[in-house]
């Protein structure tokens, strides 16, 4: 008797309701499958890849796929799918970075815009409608192409650009959540301001941020192959794939699968992500649906 | 209405004015010493301080950063962006002289999104769940997960050097724009046919459908004349908001395509370091952009008139 109870509430948490209900969400799932191939992929990168991915072997410049190079060689004979899965780690390092770091500064600004009201609200929504104001990409590449070309400078600017999104989904959900009847009460306990945002109000707004998390993930990661595609992100012999497919371009009569292989495996990524934001987003919020990213 | 735009005009002119002072910020991000820079530029690796100096004052650096900014505000507002340090001409004119370019690449990618994505979006919502509507759903998740430069290296691959049908550099007419405007606009295609789905899909459950079906009206006349009308007023905002991804898009289709846009000068001017040509062309697209977003809301205000009420 006692263990069925437990069992009752146990299935009634949150957690594992969207739980429940991801594993009905085929897309979802399918885009689960991919992420934890892909982290797998990139964990065990130098165990699983059959060559150094950034090894020259000018005597072997652009095989076509054979057995040895199941993807082929580059213009410097290096294995692409060896320079492939090592690349699985810089894009999802990227991605993870970036968008920790702007949903973080994200969710505490927009908390506090949100929470506090007033003056400092007006002053974090009055930057945010400024960085609004530069198409996103756009202004990464300004400040990559200012700070000059690195990959540490590409996630800098995406961070600074990704933001604030986050901001201003929290802070119109923190508007209704601080009205509500638990909020009062945790106030009347005598909580500090801090606790009752973070401990109290928090979770009650975290639903939409895991799903733009997820489906920022998905957008980080084409952004910045976008950026090293154009030669402000990752430098040679950096195995990233937005340069590869730049390097691929000059080859593209002579050798096409160096434009092709790395194209799948950033579209494989991204795709992947959006189908669990998109799966995620249907379980959790119902409402935001068919919301634009 | 009046009162409507009349706030959302002085909304713009504040953000305006902001994004002047982060564009113009952005040089003082430049690693190194821009009068230095300037003067080598000039006369060369050998310089002496004095030279420096004398650059320094007569480029007015020596002032106050407040009084900079006044400085170059007042040269902005009245066209003159300053000039290349590469080119030696007016960045003004740089900018103006790739503007239709990158124009006509948008129009021709926006194009392609709405003959794309009106019909499917609309066949989609008609037909919801049966087979057509989740091999577009699933085609609509594809496109906006499909990146656009490979997107392009690939239609490349197949029309220009597979099939030989299509050219693949420069401008010179209707048939090189084919390319780059598929690839600008799939993207956009992929995201406006979800919007006009969904937005058909609660439009076709309002009660003045079930009357107008009511009335024994043909279906037909039901979808396109009484849904459709409504259907498409949110997609007019999302045309708006597409045109950053558009400006965003059309930097990597100019540079893959060598379409002698706007995007591709900003790429060029960042890789010969001609900050002040980066700094220009940042201006101009978010000035643009800011613009665009202007017309769009206004123009919804005007096709839905409750959100002048519910803006206040």
């Amino acid at each position: 008797m006692h263990d069925l109870v437990t069992r009752a509430i146990k299935s009634r948490q949150p957690s594992h309701e969207v739980f429940r209900r991801l594993r009905k969400h085929r897309l979802a799932l399918i885009g689960a499958a991919i992420i934890l191939v892909l982290v797998f992929v990139a964990l065990l990168a130098p165990f699983i890849a059959p060559h150094d991915p950034v090894e020259q072997n000018l005597g072997n410049r652009l095989l076509p796929p054979s057995i040895e190079h199941p993807s082929g060689t580059d213009n410097l004979g290096r294995c692409i799918l060896s320079r492939l899965i090592h690349g699985s780690r810089v894009s999802l390092q990227i991605g993870i970075m970036v968008v920790g770091i702007a949903s973080i500064t994200g969710v505490t600004l927009g908390l506090i815009a949100g929470y506090r009201g007033g003056l400092i609200d007006e002053l974090i929504m009055r930057i945010v409608d400024l960085l609004l104001a530069f198409p996103g990409i756009i202004l990464a590449l300004a400040i990559a192409g200012i700070l000059g070309p690195s990959l540490y400078n590409v996630m800098l600017a995406l961070a600074v650009v990704g933001w604030t999104s986050y901001a201003r989904v929290v802070r119109g959900s923190v508007l209704s959540v601080k009205e509500k009847g638990f909020v009062e009460a945790v106030r009347v306990l005598g909580a500090s301001d801090a606790r009752i945002m973070f401990r109290h109000v928090l979770p009650n707004v975290m639903a939409p941020v895991i799903v733009m998390a997820t489906l920022g993930m998905a957008h980080v990661i084409l952004a910045a192959a976008a950026l090293s595609f154009l030669g402000l992100g990752a430098q040679p012999p950096t195995p990233e794939w937005g340069s590869m497919l730049n390097d691929g371009r000059a080859f593209m009569r002579t050798a096409p699968h160096l434009t092709i292989f790395p194209g799948l495996a950033i579209m494989v990524t991204v795709l992947a992500f959006n189908f669990l934001g998109d799966g995620l987003r249907d379980i959790l919020d119902p409402r935001l649906k068919e919301m634009r990213r | 209405m009046l009162s409507y735009v009349i706030r959302r005009i002085g909304l713009m002119v504040f953000i305006l004015l902001g994004v002047s002072v982060i564009t113009f910020s952005m040089m003082h991000f430049v690693p190194g010493d821009p009068a230095e820079m300037i003067a080598m530029e000039r006369y060369g690796e050998e310089i002496t301080a004095e030279t420096i100096a004398h650059v320094r004052a007569e480029l007015g650096l020596d002032q106050p950063v407040y009084l900079q900014y006044f400085h170059w505000l007042t040269n902005v507002l009245q066209g003159d962006l300053g000039y290349s340090f590469r080119t030696d001409r007016p960045v003004l004119d740089e900018i103006l002289t790739r503007l239709p370019a990158t124009v006509q690449l948008a129009l021709a990618g926006m194009l392609v999104a709405l003959v794309i994505a009106i019909p499917v979006g609309i066949i989609s919502a008609t037909r919801q769940y049966s087979a057509v509507d989740n091999l577009s759903m699933f085609g609509a998740l594809l496109g906006v997960s499909m990146s656009n430069f490979w997107l392009g290296l690939l239609l490349i691959l197949f029309f220009s050097v597979h099939l030989g049908w299509l050219p693949v550099f420069g401008r010179n007419g209707i048939e090189y724009l084919i390319l780059p405007a598929i690839t600008l606009g799939t993207g956009m295609a992929a995201i406006t046919t979800r919007l006009v789905r969904s937005s058909m899909i609660e439009v076709l459950g309002q009660d003045y459908i079930r009357a107008a079906r009511a009335r024994g009206l043909k279906e037909r006349v039901v979808i396109y004349k009484h849904a459709l009308k409504n259907a498409l007023i949110p997609v007019v905002t999302i045309v708006g908001l597409q045109f950053a991804a558009l400006l965003e898009g059309a930097v990597i289709v100019e540079v893959i395509f060598a379409w002698p846009g706007i995007g591709r000068l900003l790429v060029d001017s960042i890789f010969a370091r001609d900050f002040v040509l980066i700094q220009g062309c940042i201006l101009f697209i978010a000035a643009m952009f800011v613009l665009v977003n202007l017309l769009v809301d206004i123009s919804y205000a005007y096709l839905d008139p409750r959100i002048c009420y519910e803006a206040k």
